[in-house]
């Protein structure tokens, strides 16, 4: 199979790093070659976060650049439109609307542009926003908006969803498996557009 | 069986596969979970030191008793350890010794941008590089095989992108070896003129006999496909020519790379037209090129600045780029920030409030330079600060003296902050020393150091007592304060700066990313009483931001520090939940 390409964006704590782990988890059992690229550090102190996943027959390059990336997950409504140069032409965006303020904005040197993914639509770009954090918060804890974005992606992905689901027992702690169970799933049957 | 593994803990696995028996590292990004992952096999003693030259003289230890050791680092880490690396050289070793140093090209984490490959050629030590994960478990072991038959420590280099990659890696057993029985060698491991004098032929007879395995060695590897263009490269870099280019170009792969070859690279520039190196930073395979006399273009094409990728590749090559879409909206920048309820804030807020100098240093705490505190003046590198401002008050007497602070971790006050202190006692200056005592190695992810009581594994260990020892140092003056109490830090701030004595402030309490720090009920606006004045504004928490002219409270964020409610003079912000909500 041709290498996919998945970004996983956000702001550091939303806890993207346990949705790549999901993610790659779930694509290595399915017998794919794949390269999950991360960034830890300093970067991870509230700062805009990456984290490329790449799947295929053979997946050399680790990284994702500039109009490669057939889906973009987002935690952050700034943070899609951030990235969205990386999408590929008919590439679709997932985003959570929430709206988190970088530290220019809050000091007031910038201001936060609330219409990017209206701007995007408007250029024909497939932008799958929902209200991951309400979701989130519904399932039990605001921080499984991370759970809640792959419930949507499973939407898109070739993957049988009972498989995301097993995925998700393996990954989890098992006190937190029901809870992440829920996420999943009301990520995946959200209904929009 | 294949398991999905980031590089550094592939890395891990390979020194567990080897029979490794130590390791000691000092954390810094992106190297740091290689001593993390090989913590969690019980076959492998695993510790964290107080830094990284005193990691590979554990590790040179480990290796003179006969087992096969290793120490991990950052780049820059690689600057502290290069005293025993370069005489390590020397006397080379008895098991085997690999010191893994990342590099961190584009600067995620990182002060510079060195290129540890110099390092390599300096010390006259073999150095391998691999280009994925599962390349490093099978190189790591590897390069133990050279440590011991070359009778060398071996240099291992990763960067970023390898580090902090996963892939699938097959898993191998570990091959357990006996512990050799202790004989005493001095000509070979006491490093004294006269036998050093016997050691310098035999370092430079092994890298003959190192380029010699150059020429062989599997690491590194010719894959010929379309032969008019030629492509020289190693690690990360041979993934990007590969995706970019696929089987329509010839390749050779470097692994080893330090010593290079040059029979192999002169038989591949005679099968190849155009020859390109590609290496990320400085043009080093390329000036080995150059002086063995071969035509390559290399830096004038690949920038030395920062990462490559596939689409920078096509760049220098002209090649289409693929469509791309944005946005017509400016998008601001998401810099790092420090934390909501970070300790360091009230520290850093007293700082900036009275405009004093401040030199800083390596950790979280270099946040503090951002807006809007803008709280520092310098950072260097690890301890920095402490030996700096002693220079800084000797050249700016008095008045710098009464008006400048450092600020500096714990864990890096034990990695080089120290020594700067006994020279400030030992060579008297007024100098007022801020340890920000977080109980935690914070920046690189929550290691423990030799302050917090606990080791690698989370067993308790001796805690070194920061009071006691600035006071067996010398400095009388020795005060404890909260940082979440403004009054408190300002108090000691303005009164240590007045006196003429050196002193230490230890700024002390737990980083609020340890779970067993209990976050608070987040704070809220009373928005009958905010004014709108911004003055917690001033403060640069990302819990805090000014909504329809008021303060506003991110409750998703807020771990009620309650700084912000000290710094509000009309009592806005509520500890408790108040009537009207902001």
């Amino acid at each position: 199979m041709k290498v996919k390409n998945v970004m996983i964006v956000g702001v550091g704590g939303q806890g993207s790093l346990l949705a790549s782990k999901l993610l790659g988890a779930l694509l290595t059992d399915e017998g794919y070659d794949v390269k999950v690229s991360e960034v830890h550090g300093m970067s991870q102190r509230g700062g805009s976060v990456v984290t490329y996943v790449r799947y295929g027959d053979k997946v050399y390059s680790p990284v994702i650049s500039e109009g490669e990336a057939d889906f973009i997950v987002s935690f952050e409504r700034l943070e899609a439109a951030r990235h969205a140069p990386c999408l590929k032409k008919g590439g679709k965006i997932i985003v959570n609307s929430q709206m988190i303020d970088p530290m220019p904005v809050i000091t007031g040197a910038a201001e936060y542009p609330e219409n990017v993914l209206e701007e995007l639509k408007a250029k024909g770009v497939f932008v799958d926003d929902i209200d991951a954090l309400s979701l989130a918060s519904e399932a039990g804890n605001p921080k499984c908006v991370n759970i809640v974005l792959m419930g949507r992606l499973a939407n898109y992905l070739d993957i049988a969803y009972d498989k995301w689901i097993a995925a998700i027992e393996k990954i989890v702690k098992p006190q937190f498996a029901e809870m992440n169970k829920k996420a999943l799933d009301l990520g995946y049957h959200y209904k929009t557009l | 069986m294949k398991k999905l593994m980031l590089g550094n803990e592939a890395i891990a696995r390979g020194l567990y596969e080897a029979g490794v028996k130590i390791v000691s590292s000092y954390p810094g990004t992106p190297s740091t979970e290689i001593t993390e992952f090989a913590a969690k096999y019980d076959e492998i003693y695993c510790e964290w030191a107080p830094n990284e030259k005193v990691a590979a003289e554990v590790a040179f230890g480990a290796s003179l008793r006969g087992t096969r050791s290793a120490c991990a680092m950052k780049h820059v880490g690689l600057n502290v350890a290069a005293d025993p690396l370069f005489t390590l050289s020397y006397t080379g070793v008895n098991g085997g010794l690999v010191m893994i140093v990342a590099d961190d090209p584009a600067m995620h984490s990182s002060q510079n941008e060195q290129d540890s490959r110099h390092y390599a050629i300096a010390s006259k030590v073999p150095m391998i590089e691999p280009a994925d994960a599962a390349e490093a478990k099978e190189f790591i072991k590897e390069a133990y095989k050279i440590s011991e038959k070359y009778d060398t420590p071996v240099l291992f280099r990763m960067c970023t992108r390898i580090a902090h990659s996963q892939c699938p890696v097959e898993l191998s057993d570990r091959e357990e070896r006996e512990l050799p029985a202790y004989e005493k060698n001095p000509q070979k491991y006491i490093m004294a003129p006269a036998n050093a004098v016997r050691r310098h032929p035999f370092v430079e007879e092994r890298t003959k006999r190192l380029s010699e395995l150059g020429e062989t060695t599997a690491l590194n590897r010719t894959e010929m496909g379309g032969t008019e263009t030629g492509i020289i490269c190693s690690g990360t870099c041979y993934q990007y020519v590969k995706e970019v280019f696929g089987d329509s170009v010839s390749v050779l792969k470097l692994g080893l790379i330090n010593p290079l070859p040059v029979k192999l690279i002169q038989d591949f520039a005679a099968k190849v037209g155009k020859l390109y190196v590609i290496e990320e930073l400085d043009g080093i395979i390329e000036t080995h090129l150059k002086t063995i006399g071969i035509d390559c273009v290399g830096k004038e094409l690949f920038s030395p600045i920062g990462e490559y990728n596939q689409s920078s590749i096509r760049a220098a090559f002209g090649l289409p780029q693929p469509e791309t879409v944005s946005a017509d909206s400016q998008i601001p920048v998401r810099p790092p920030v420090m934390c909501s309820g970070c300790p360091h804030r009230g520290l850093f807020y007293t700082l900036a409030k009275h405009k004093i100098t401040t030199l800083g240093d390596i950790g979280c705490y270099t946040l503090g330079s951002t807006a809007p505190l803008f709280a520092l003046d310098s950072t260097l590198c690890m301890g920095a600060s402490v030996s700096g401002i002693h220079g800084f008050n000797k050249a700016g007497g008095k008045e710098s003296e009464n008006r400048t602070v450092c600020v500096i971790g714990d864990s890096t006050f034990m990695h080089s902050g120290m020594t700067g202190l006994v020279n400030i006692s030992y060579n008297a200056s007024n100098s007022t020393v801020i340890i920000l005592d977080n109980s935690i190695t914070g920046m690189t992810g929550h290691q423990q150091n030799p302050t917090t009581g606990y080791n690698i594994k989370g067993d308790p260990a001796a805690a070194v007592n920061l009071e006691e020892l600035c006071h067996a140092i010398g400095i009388k003056r020795v005060r404890v304060v909260d940082p979440y109490n403004l009054k408190e830090c300002e108090d000691a701030v303005l009164e240590e700066l007045a006196i003429d004595e050196p002193s230490v402030i230890i700024s002390r309490r737990p980083c609020v990313l340890l779970k067993y720090v209990k976050a608070k009920p987040p704070v809220k606006v009373n928005t009958d009483k905010c004014v709108g004045c911004k003055m917690c504004m001033k403060l640069g928490c990302p819990s805090v931001s000014i909504k329809n002219g008021k303060a506003h409270i991110d409750f998703t964020q807020c771990v009620g520090c309650g700084v912000c409610t000290q710094l509000c003079k009309f009592g806005a912000i509520e500890t408790e939940v108040g009537k009207n909500e902001g």
